[in-house]
């Protein structure tokens, strides 16, 4: 028995309408998020697509500097890799009622999001190679500058998180779990679409 | 778990939602006040897209660019087809339709997400009035509605700025839109109503939804990658800087071919529903028509390059889009068929609902053979960018589409108001249309087969005639939609009352009172699994039976 705020109501559709008919709908939330998920996908697709074809008809032109270094990259992937295995824990925990120990993996999760952009940030500062160099440095930092903004947004997702659920009757909690998997689900997606990103970037 | 919030227990519904006519100005989150908002917004920017036509129009009167400077008449034809795409034609066939039917033919009280359905919708006005203020501010974009690099790169930047902006919110608001639908046709349907049951409109706005999802956001990813070239200076397009622009086209096209079924299938579902209705027959081939739609969902994604044949495209990739594009001929082949089907043999009332879906398959016919042409590579290289090309997709969404949207605007109006649209205006409405429609357009085959250029002022002064011919049917146009103003209008205060269901329908919508309460029935849904049991005898139809099951069981 929980009770939950106004907000809570509204997020759960019931107020809609008239009171005699507010039934309470199944929850199609986690639905839409999977289907917007499967959009944003298809921009980075696009993305990629551009890319490869870039990279397939598009000779570098003479002069052009486009070098990648392997290991700061290779650090960021594994650094993302383990961030979804701690989101994952925090949300075992989180449904155990455990909330301290959930806020802890979240705030983990958090810190290697933020280590992963400030990696990031290192690489960008390094490369011999600016935005406007030439055609795959263009792309370089479209891609990998999109997928960083979807980092630092998932990262404030599970800051919000990570504060909403301080104590067990707080908005995210066991009962109302679903903010926490709407961003677990988003931050898997984030990690999904770096390795694609790595593999084709760095390695192809 | 209990729900024990303030709002349960307070009268929360009424303060949230204004309930006169300020609602319609109003974030409701009433799927039927989202859906009249979109047709509403929609015919105003129709209205606006119309205007611009006309200019167009008197413009190409003569061969001469006397009536407009030249980068006026470019900015007056990329906005003609953006308003007409992107403010138009989607948002009314998805938006307006799909928002006020699609709940009530899956027998559910709203949208699947309600709010999101508010801002989708309130994405739009802003978008459209962005676009088409850029017009007073600086200037509006220059290269056409395909915004293909470099011109888009070279013309004035700040329209180009705009109006990929605007277009980025109207695709947010599409894709935001197109979720619902999924997921309000999947997961919301009533128990015991199974898809197959579903009347065809749902699985046409399910396919439609799938091609939003799937292929809006490469359009939205590839006008970043666009802006980023014209304030960045970056070259992903630029050649001058390496870039290629034919990776822009394949990218474009892969939303934009996309896009003519997303505003073409729509319309396909709405005549579908029409169709029975009006000639007492039950829809011929229900099952064929879902596959047909799926497939084509399923093609159209495959097709885009049949678009750029002319820019270098090699040749395994002519054969490939070519064949896959002939292929498309054959579900729409089968609706066709089917529609002639349902016609057949069947009590038909020629109201105007049925007289503009009549039209639309004779329009769209011709639309779809110029289609098949054009798909192969012999023609297309010769006609590519001619205004054949612009008679050809002209057929395809005013012919097809805009005609449907009228179609359905004189048959669910009853719903909608809960009064009958004046039928002698209807018809001279029709008359008028298809005239000053096939006028306007039929010439144009012949302007593009004898070499006029599309998107350009000035013209060989050989095709004066000719264009004059064009611009009368124009005008035609232009006139026919004073009779259907006057019509919605006066027809909402003085028309005669329709009743809960003027035209006899099984389908569920009709099966409550018009209009429709908030949340769409008083008690439960009906059940209907059989929305086009048409064939009975009218005094033998029930029309007091709790629902369209019984309605079909007891006209057995």
């Amino acid at each position: 028995m929980t009770s939950l705020t106004p907000q809570n109501a509204q997020l759960d559709h019931i107020d809609d309408h008239g009171a005699e008919h507010g039934a309470e709908h199944p929850d199609h939330r986690m639905f839409g998020l999977a289907a917007f998920l499967v959009a944003d996908a298809m921009t980075f697709a696009g993305f990629f697509a551009a890319y490869l074809t870039f990279k397939a008809v598009n000779p570098l032109m003479p002069g052009a500097i486009y070098e990648l270094e392997l290991p700061l990259p290779t650090l960021n992937t594994i650094l993302l890799l383990v961030s979804s295995a701690t989101f994952h824990r925090a949300g075992v925990n989180l449904r155990r009622q455990n909330n301290e120990r959930c806020r802890l993996w979240l705030m983990l999760t958090a810190g290697l999001g933020l280590a992963f952009l400030a990696s990031q940030m290192v690489e960008y500062f390094t490369l011999p190679f600016g935005l406007t160099d030439n055609l795959y440095a263009s792309t370089f930092y479209a891609l990998t500058g999109f997928h960083g903004l979807h980092v630092t947004l998932g990262t404030l997702m599970i800051l919000i998180v990570w504060w909403q659920c301080r104590t067990p009757s707080g908005r995210v909690s066991a009962s109302n779990h679903f903010p926490l998997e709407a961003a677990e689900l988003y931050w898997h997606f984030v990690d999904g679409i770096w390795v694609i990103l790595f593999v084709i970037l760095y390695l192809l | 778990m209990t729900i024990t919030a303030p709002q349960k227990t307070a009268p929360a519904s009424p303060s949230l939602q204004p309930t006169g006519w300020l609602r319609y100005l109003s974030f409701s989150v009433d799927h039927k006040v989202i859906g009249l908002q979109y047709l509403v917004c929609g015919f105003a920017f129709y209205l606006i897209g119309g205007a611009m036509a006309g200019a167009i129009r008197t413009e190409l009167l003569s061969p001469v660019s006397d009536f407009m400077a030249r980068d006026v008449y470019n900015q007056i034809l990329t906005l003609h087809g953006t308003v007409m795409i992107f403010l138009w034609i989607v948002p009314v066939v998805n938006g307006a339709f799909g928002n006020y039917l699609i709940p009530f033919y899956v027998g559910a009280r709203d949208m699947a997400y309600p709010r999101l359905n508010a801002v989708a919708f309130w994405l739009i006005p802003p978008a459209g009035l962005m676009l088409i203020s850029s017009y007073f501010i600086t200037g509006a974009a220059q290269s056409g509605w395909t915004a293909y690099p470099p011109l888009s790169i070279t013309t004035p930047a700040t329209g180009q700025i705009i109006w990929i902006l605007s277009v980025l919110l109207l695709g947010g608001s599409s894709i935001f839109g197109g979720i619902n639908f999924i997921a309000t046709i999947l997961k919301l349907r009533r128990p015991g109503l199974k898809l197959m049951q579903l009347p065809m409109y749902c699985w046409a706005m399910l396919g439609t939804s799938i091609l939003v999802v799937l292929s809006t956001p490469v359009l939205a990813g590839t006008l970043i990658m666009l802006s980023f070239d014209i304030v960045a200076h970056t070259g992903f397009f630029n050649p001058g800087m390496g870039g290629n622009v034919v990776v822009y086209q394949h990218l474009f096209w892969f939303y934009s071919h996309p896009a003519v079924y997303i505003m073409v299938l729509p319309a396909f579902g709405l005549v579908s529903e029409i169709l029975p209705v009006h000639c007492r027959k039950p829809l011929f081939g229900y099952t064929t028509m879902v596959y047909s739609i799926m497939a084509i969902v399923v093609l159209g994604l495959v097709v885009w390059a049949h678009h750029m044949f002319t820019s270098g495209t090699p040749p395994w990739m002519r054969l490939f889009f070519t064949i896959a594009t002939a292929f498309i001929a054959v579900p729409t082949g089968i609706k066709f068929f089917n529609w002639l089907a349902t016609l057949w043999g069947g009590r038909i009332s020629l109201n105007s609902a049925v007289l503009f879906s009549c039209g639309f398959i004779v329009n769209f016919v011709l639309g779809g053979i110029t289609g098949v042409a054009l798909a192969q590579v012999p023609f297309d290289v010769h006609v590519h960018d001619t205004y054949f090309v612009v008679a050809h997709f002209h057929y395809i969404v005013y012919g097809g589409s805009v005609f449907v949207i009228f179609a359905s605007i004189y048959h669910w109006y009853p719903k909608i108001i809960g009064r009958m649209l004046d039928e002698h205006l209807g018809r001279l409405h029709f008359l008028l249309t298809f005239v000053g429609f096939n006028l306007c357009f039929a010439p144009q085959h012949w302007l593009g087969l004898n070499g006029m250029p599309r998107r350009v002022a000035e013209y060989d002064p050989q095709f004066e005639l000719v264009n004059q011919i064009s611009s009368a049917g124009a005008l035609l146009m232009a006139i026919s939609t004073l009779p259907f103003l006057w019509n919605v209008i006066a027809s909402a205060f003085f028309g005669a009352i329709a009743g809960d269901n003027p035209w006899r329908a099984l389908t569920p919508e009709w099966l409550t009172s018009s209009p429709p309460p908030v949340e769409n029935w008083k008690g439960d849904p009906p059940l209907v699994t059989h929305p086009y049991g048409y064939g009975t005898p009218a005094d033998e139809i029930d029309l007091n039976s709790a629902s369209g099951s019984d309605l079909w069981r007891s006209g057995k």
